[in-house]
């Protein structure tokens, strides 16, 4: 894996510093054009995954990679499911069950399950569970994702519930269906790795917070290098500029001395950004 | 161990009931809900005690604390229930339907020593809270006005099928939204001394407002505005935002950031100048030990569970502060049935456009008028 993903939290409006900063993001890259223009930027800097959600608006750039693949020839999708909005919203003026159907193909499964009438509750949960996955993966369809994520706010809830069969369930739908390995976004990493692992999931992708500050760092910063230390996974930073609170040489030097730690994720809208951060890391790599 | 039940598994019972079991010293002990599937989809993978009515959970359990997130009509009776089994409660917010309610659980929960709390989870955001901070060491003065907003992109096409689209269950903007901002300001504020041009205004729902108007009095001729929207699709996500002017300065809040301007004829507080000061949520957002959906919702739980521990009934969102909003919403809606104080001369329709039901709407539309 590349040792810098590109996220794409700026391309969508979300900034943990300022709603108004978000704003102008939200602005400037509300015409996808413009997202495929720093996506381009990347490309050529060297910077040639792309950590995204599964937003309606990805759908258009993987689109766009789709149709000019000879452009990017190695250009690479980590998608991370589910782009969660749009299920809370769902949720609020439909209720669980409504949303769960708008979101679901027609296939009767669902309300199967509610009626009773399916055989065991544990199947209709892996079916389920597989089917909102092939849902959200359509839209990558030819297209290269060696990586399929779990997005923190799915991986928090399933961990705090201690509903920890899902984690497998999804490892095994995205290793068999998609070839593809399994990753775990969260909050919580040095509550989440030891689940992972009585779940019997071999080497998991875990994306978390991990920055100078401790910036939602549940557990706090040591907890995260004892993690880090003793468990088997492959462990991705994001949040590493603490939403801009952590000067970049001193965010990108810190991180880089954490043990362990196989990539860094992090948005830029320019290409003198993306530059800057792909050359700290260069100057701070040295594993 | 603080044992906890959690009661009403939609979409912030399900986010307490995660966020309860990660506490450290809490064991959630039962689950309610009415939905037979989803209780056997948690049984079977979390292995919890699953019932279908409070009243069959406490025939079981005897638990110190309950957290209480059903649909909002049901609110009273169920915590009555709770508190007469001597059970601590969280409850979701808004509160109770009726002020009434509110007044007699929470004279309940005080005549048993019993720890209450709602779920007005924005006191715990850093930001809001240094908004308090601030307000009590007279950063900006005397408040002479405000400005209580929130927006979302919630309700965005005729639709709904939940209690959230009924307003006799507590559903609308006013309950779901408003509410927030509105307990904010009585957290900053205190009671207003009246409500005037309040408009409940419904943009794509049936039965319900999706848009809120008011002006809330304060002594002295100060007013707070009270602008909120939930069928507004430029925001990517709920917002609230608070904006109070000074005699020595201004202040700005939304969950993000503080922006603090105050006048040189002050004494700003410490880590504050004269001029602008900004701050963000990186910087006042206190760690939590589990995060889910944001900081607040694990510092509220944990201020709950140990207020419990240590039988503590005082404290930050107890139920009698969050009868002071209910009761302001109360208000707010009798007053939105007045329409307009002052009328031109010679003008005609409807200015104040009320909920209608959806057969009044068709007529209407019908009749020309809308």
């Amino acid at each position: 894996m590349d040792r810098l993903l590109f996220g794409d939290n700026q391309f969508f409006g979300i900034n943990h510093m300022s709603e108004e900063k978000a704003r102008q993001q939200q602005m400037r890259f509300q015409r996808t054009d413009a997202v495929l223009d720093v996506l381009t930027a990347a490309y050529e800097e060297g910077v040639r995954t792309f950590m995204c959600t599964t937003h309606d608006r990805i759908a258009e750039v993987a689109g766009h990679f789709r149709d000019h693949r000879e452009q990017y020839p190695d250009f690479t999708f980590l998608p991370g499911m589910p782009y969660a909005h749009k299920y809370a919203n769902a949720v609020t003026t439909d209720g669980m069950i409504g949303a769960l159907k708008q979101f679901l193909p027609d296939t009767g499964l669902l309300d199967a399950a509610i009626r009773g009438t399916s055989s065991l509750v544990g199947k209709d949960i892996e079916g389920i569970v597989t089917l909102l996955i092939d849902a959200e993966m359509a839209m990558f369809t030819g297209l290269s994702t060696p990586v399929i994520w779990l997005q923190n706010v799915v991986t928090d809830l399933l961990l705090g519930l201690g509903f920890d069969d899902a984690f497998r369930i999804f490892a095994d739908h995205v290793r068999g269906t998609y070839n593809a390995e399994p990753g775990f976004i969260t909050m919580n990493l040095p509550l989440l790795v030891p689940v992972l692992e009585r779940q019997g999931i071999g080497s998991p992708l875990v994306c978390a917070n991990i920055n100078k500050l401790g910036f939602r760092m549940s557990g706090g910063l040591e907890a995260y290098r004892r993690a880090l230390e003793s468990h088997d996974f492959r462990a991705v930073a994001m949040s590493v500029y603490a939403s801009g609170a952590i000067p970049a040489d001193e965010a990108i030097h810190w991180v880089c001395e954490q043990p362990n730690i196989e990539a860094i994720v992090f948005g830029a809208s320019s290409r003198r950004n993306i530059r800057h951060t792909a050359q700290l890391v260069d100057t701070y790599w040295r594993h | 161990m603080v044992k906890v039940v959690v009661v009403g598994l939609g979409k912030m019972g399900i986010s307490h009931l995660a966020v309860a079991r990660a506490l450290p010293g809490v064991e959630v002990v039962g689950i309610v809900d009415a939905s037979t599937y989803l209780l056997g989809v948690l049984k079977k993978y979390t292995g919890l005690r699953a019932f279908t009515t409070v009243s069959k959970l406490l025939d079981h359990i005897t638990p110190d604390a309950a957290i209480v997130a059903t649909p909002s009509r049901l609110h009273a009776p169920m915590v009555r229930q709770l508190l007469e089994a001597g059970v601590a409660v969280f409850c979701e917010k808004p509160f109770c339907l009726s002020t009434a309610d509110g007044q007699a659980l929470a004279a309940l929960a005080q005549d048993r020593g019993l720890v209450t709390q709602v779920g007005y989870h924005n006191r715990f955001v850093g930001t809001f809270a240094e908004v308090k901070n601030l307000l009590e060491a007279g950063a900006i003065g005397t408040v002479t006005r405000g400005l209580a907003e929130a927006y979302g992109p919630v309700v965005l096409q005729e639709q709904g099928t939940t209690w959230r689209s009924k307003s006799a269950e507590g559903g609308g903007c006013l309950y779901d939204y408003a509410a927030h901002p509105l307990n904010l300001i009585n957290w900053y504020l205190g009671d207003p001394v009246g409500v005037g041009g309040t408009v409940l205004n419904s943009v794509f729902s049936a039965e319900i407002d999706d848009e809120v108007a008011s002006t809330l009095y304060y002594p002295g001729g100060r007013t707070v505005s009270v602008s909120v929207n939930w069928s507004d699709e430029s925001v990517r996500k709920m917002t609230t935002r608070i904006t109070l002017w000074g005699t020595r300065g201004r202040i700005f809040a939304d969950r993000q950031e503080i922006q603090v301007y105050l006048r040189s004829n002050g004494s700003p507080p410490p880590g504050y100048t004269s001029g602008w000061n900004v701050r963000h949520t990186t910087d006042l957002t206190q760690p939590v030990d589990f995060y889910l959906r944001g900081e607040e919702y694990t510092a509220q739980l944990r201020h709950f569970v140990d207020r419990v521990r240590a039988q503590q009934t005082e404290g930050i969102n107890t139920f009698a502060t969050a009868v002071q909003t209910d009761r302001l919403i109360e208000v707010m809606i009798a007053d939105s049935r007045t329409g307009p104080a002052a009328r031109l001369a010679g003008a005609n329709g409807t200015p104040a456009p009320m909920k209608r039901s959806r057969s009044g709407r068709i007529r209407a539309r019908l009749a020309g008028t809308t």
